[in-house]
């Protein structure tokens, strides 16, 4: 069983259905804004009703997402909102449950609930926020900070090697990795709604810049001069091409991926074709993450079909009861030898 | 030569080996065939915490001691009357409980020299006239089983590991017990290897025929019918009583249940028993630690199910940070601690009553939570029955202790009628709840409980969590006089539930010159101790607590009718500390960390030091 899916022009949903009255308090030019204006206009368009989205949050700048969305929304403790939805999601698995998380939240205090909620395949949508720092407290390095991040607890330089969370969601056999950009709508719109329609756990990188204690940390990507020689924008099907014009690709070159020049030598029958489905190309694509020598790629990097924990789940509880029969008390409590006293 | 059959009241059996020698399942059946005879009885498993200690050794043994009797039956027996050894690190471990004059039965060809060794024994005490003041039941258990099993096709090891249903054979003619029910528990549980089934019960024959037959034996007893209430009884263990509770209160509610855990010793029982019930639509979800265990919990209430999760101490300290949610969230959610021996890992196959302190006090701030505990194995399911009612009755997280020997321990559970337990009334409220400003998910009734908004329900969509919010609106607030008066609403909740807590009863008469006081699984012990003395003539009564969180608002009333107060529990005296905060007066504690429960005999010497 998952989510009733209805007909769009029925729910008659718009933006605003799910902007609350209250006032949003992230910093100004924060990138959270513009995660969540993209999440309110893809959300109306998703054919799922409003009262059927629950928001779970842990702790931190990020957390506080459930409180700007006019949905059903809990906001928890620091690490553990995978878990929280996890129940949510198998106690009515009618409900579209979206985890919003930090790269502290989800990686560093709930790593644990992290890799276990994308192993088991629950049917939710984990948005990672990751702006590679420690907002809320007010600038100490966070696990996916890079090497050498001077940060208030890392006066000299961090020593603290960074994860890369969407490598890690492979490692725990994630069924949906996409990644995305604050500042790019296209993008954001295109990861929520593959995400909402992704049956299991669906995770969301989101590379957002912490404009207090972070600037710029993404600069190459975000800067739209720079964005298109430094980004990927990776379609399942089609050759990996990028560029400002267009005109640059990679291809696999001693089993490493490389950057050539499209024209005389190399043309777009010698690129790599993405295909989302294979984990040798996803892990291909996320070795990139931090090589300089190529783009950093972004859009949906894995997605696969897998059974879902919570189909599962109902499943095994309509099998054992169509073999069992519907349990009632009294076979429960006369399971046991049982005596009478007269 | 007919042998005698002596009629005998009550007996306390201990059945006592090698962690491999299938100790807790002998005494299981025994106990089974206990129940069937209709003795009423109490059982306590003492096992170590590893898997299979290495083979011979004092760590390694493992014990299961009964009690039955023609009369109620409290606790599983202080001092055994008869003794099964099955190696010498056994009678090593254990003699020193016997009862003066009691009964050994051993296995002889397992006092080698190496295991006689092993066990610290210089001689054979079989041989060397050290037992003597017992009686001694010298039984070459190996070698008969292996010449009654001759024929079967099992290796040598596979008939060796029969002497227990030996053992278990002479125990059924020396307590005149019905062999049929083990023979047919033991072809189905070896179904498809009916060789396995054969062989044990062979050996089991064999023994019962060896107490018939030979000479040695001349005496056997017979334990009539206990005087139970009327009704139809099972045998229960205390983990399946709450596993039993927790279903029922979910039916009676109309709710799904869900379990959030992570396996634990001794409460792993709770889970292995839901996952199994599964066409009762029972949804169990093995967590990867004990704080998902917890947070799924919270996230299925949220949701609309009645939520549980299930652990024991170390577990407990690990959600804490999690109870504190479901409190500021105002969420029903029962949390089943069994309690072991601590702190840290400390003896997770022992009892003990210590985290009582943890319960009631243990989170940051001022969060206070209801607390109930259970008195007997039959008891958990009613306490579990209860903390579900009461969580969603008043929107909290309900703590329900047990612990490590009501958990494993056993009695007759009187079966209740499933039509008359009582319905549990909750109010899910829908769109129509929705006033002109909006829903109010901090709303209150008239016990100050909150709506349990469900998402899914249409108009009502709104946001919880862990910063305070404001009264009434659920609005994130840090103002001053909203966080007190957020504060006291969540004290006074817990207050509330005094009115959910009967009059209390008395053991003994209501005014006296000694009260003793107990809370959770002590009530046996407390309860024997009491009639012995007041047989002798003291004036000594009982009360036992259910809830200690709150108290019952009639417990200083009733104290106030004694001169003295006195307070056994199985930790250094935390009920104590609690009561004396609340009657500011003196109190006398019995306070034993064994890892094992009271003696009633402890209590009663107590008793007497006071009154004496």
């Amino acid at each position: 069983m998952s989510e009733t899916k209805v007909d769009i022009q029925d729910l008659n949903l718009t933006r605003k259905d799910f902007v609350p009255g209250n006032e949003v308090r992230w910093c100004p030019g924060c990138g959270d804004y513009s995660v969540l204006a993209n999440m309110q206009k893809t959300l109306p368009v998703m054919g799922v009703k409003k009262e059927n989205y629950a928001f779970v949050s842990g702790i931190g700048c990020s957390s506080r997402f459930p409180y700007y969305m006019d949905t059903y929304g809990f906001h928890s403790i620091h690490g553990r909102a995978p878990a929280i939805a996890s129940g949510v999601k198998l106690a009515n698995p009618e409900l579209a449950v979206w985890v919003i998380t930090g790269d502290g939240d989800g990686f560093s205090i709930g790593g644990n609930h992290m890799i276990h909620a994308l192993r088991r395949n629950i049917d939710m949508n984990i948005m990672l926020f990751n702006n590679r720092i420690y907002g809320l407290t007010k600038g100490q390095y966070s696990p996916t900070s890079l090497l050498g991040a001077k940060t208030k607890s890392s006066p000299f330089g961090s020593i603290d090697r960074p994860f890369n969370p969407s490598a890690v969601a492979l490692g725990a056999n994630a069924t949906f990795i996409s990644r995305a950009l604050d500042v790019d709508a296209k993008g954001l719109q295109e990861s929520i709604k593959r995400a909402q329609r992704h049956k299991g756990a669906a995770f969301i990188e989101v590379y957002q810049n912490c404009i207090i204690f972070n600037d710029g940390e993404f600069a190459d990507v975000e800067n739209k001069s720079t964005r298109p020689d430094n980004a990927l924008f990776v379609v399942h099907g089609e050759p990996m091409i990028f560029g400002k014009e267009q005109d640059k690709g990679i291809i696999m070159k001693d089993n490493h991926p490389k950057v050539v020049h499209l024209g005389q030598e190399w043309s777009e029958e010698d690129l790599l074709v993405h295909d989302e489905t294979n984990p040798i190309i996803t892990n291909l694509l996320l070795e990139m993450t931090f090589d300089h020598n190529n783009p950093t790629p972004f859009g949906v990097l894995r997605a696969v079909d897998a059974p879902s924990y919570d189909d599962m789940m109902v499943e095994q509880i309509k099998e054992v009861t169509k073999v069992k029969g519907k349990g009632t008390l009294e076979d429960l409590f006369y399971s046991g030898d049982v005596w009478e006293v007269k | 030569m007919a042998k005698k059959v002596i009629s005998i009241n009550e007996a306390t059996i201990r059945f006592a080996g090698d962690s491999g020698d299938g100790m807790q399942l002998t005494g299981t059946r025994f106990t089974e065939a206990t129940a069937i005879v209709g003795n009423d009885l109490k059982t306590i498993p003492n096992y170590p915490s590893e898997i299979r200690a290495p083979l011979g050794t004092l760590a390694g043994v493992s014990a299961f001691q009964l009690m039955f009797g023609s009369q109620r039956v409290f606790t599983p027996g202080d001092l055994p009357d008869t003794l099964v050894a099955m190696n010498p690190a056994a009678l090593k471990v254990h003699l020193r409980d016997l009862k003066k004059g009691g009964t050994i039965l051993a296995n002889s060809n397992a006092f080698t020299t190496k295991n006689l060794k092993m066990a610290g024994w210089e001689t054979n005490p079989l041989e060397d006239g050290s037992l003597e003041g017992f009686t001694v039941f010298s039984i070459e258990m190996s070698r008969l089983v292996k010449i009654a099993l001759e024929s079967s096709d099992l290796t040598s090891k596979g008939i060796e590991r029969t002497k227990n249903m030996f053992a278990l054979g002479v125990l059924f003619w020396m307590y005149n017990r019905p062999i049929e029910p083990t023979e047919e528990w033991l072809r189905k549980k070896f179904e498809s290897n009916p060789s396995i089934a054969e062989a044990n019960i062979t050996a089991m024959k064999t023994g019962f025929n060896y107490g018939e037959t030979t000479e040695i034996f001349t005496t056997s007893y017979a334990v009539e019918k206990a005087d139970l209430p009327k009704g139809k009884y099972r045998n229960i263990t205390g983990n399946v009583a709450v596993a039993y509770g927790l279903v029922t209160a979910a039916e009676k509610a109309g709710k799904e249940l869900f379990l959030g855990s992570y396996p634990i010793t001794p409460a792993s029982e709770i889970l292995h028993t839901l996952s199994s019930l599964r066409n009762h639509g029972v949804k169990t979800f093995q967590a990867e630690d004990e704080i998902a265990g917890i947070a799924s919990a919270i996230g299925a209430s949220y949701a609309g199910d009645l939520a549980v999760t299930t652990t024991s101490g170390p577990g407990m300290a690990l959600k804490t940070e999690a109870i504190g949610l479901a409190i500021i969230t105002e969420l029903p959610l029962v949390i089943v601690n069994v309690q072991r021996g601590g702190p840290s890992t400390g003896m997770p196959t022992k009892m003990e009553q210590s985290d009582l302190l943890q319960a009631v006090h243990g989170r940051n701030s001022d969060a206070q939570i209801p607390v109930i505990a259970a008195k007997d194995p039959a008891d958990c399911f009613e306490c579990a029955f209860e903390a579900a009612r009461v969580a969603m009755k008043y929107m909290t997280p309900v703590i329900l202790l047990s612990d490590g020997y009501l958990g494993q321990g056993s009695g007759p559970w009187q079966i209740p009628d499933p039509k008359k337990l009582p319905k549990i009334e909750v109010n899910h409220p829908d769109s129509s709840d929705r006033g002109e400003d909006g829903f109010m998910p901090y709303s209150r009734d008239e016990n100050e409980a909150r709506p349990w908004a469900i998402p899914g329900t249409e108009g009502l969509e709104h946001r919880i969590g862990g910063l305070e919010k404001e009264n009434i609106t659920g609005m994130v607030s840090q103002d001053p006089d909203n966080h007190q008066l957020m504060t006291d609403i969540r004290a006074r909740k817990v207050e509330n539930i005094k009115q959910e807590i009967p009059p209390s009863e008395i053991h003994g008469d209501s005014k006296g010159k000694l009260l003793v006081v107990g809370w959770g699984s002590t009530h046996g012990a407390i309860h024997v101790a009491i009639d012995r003395a007041r047989a002798k003539g003291l004036s000594v009564s009982q009360l036992h607590l259910r809830w200690v969180s709150p108290f019952p608002s009639d417990i200083k009333a009733i104290c106030d009718e004694f001169d003295e107060i006195l307070i056994p529990e199985v930790n250094s005296g935390q009920l104590a500390m609690l009561l004396k905060g609340e009657l500011a007066r003196e109190i006398h504690q019995l306070n034993i960390v064994r890892g094992e429960p009271f003696r009633a005999s402890e209590i009663e010497e107590k008793i007497n030091e006071i009154l004496g």
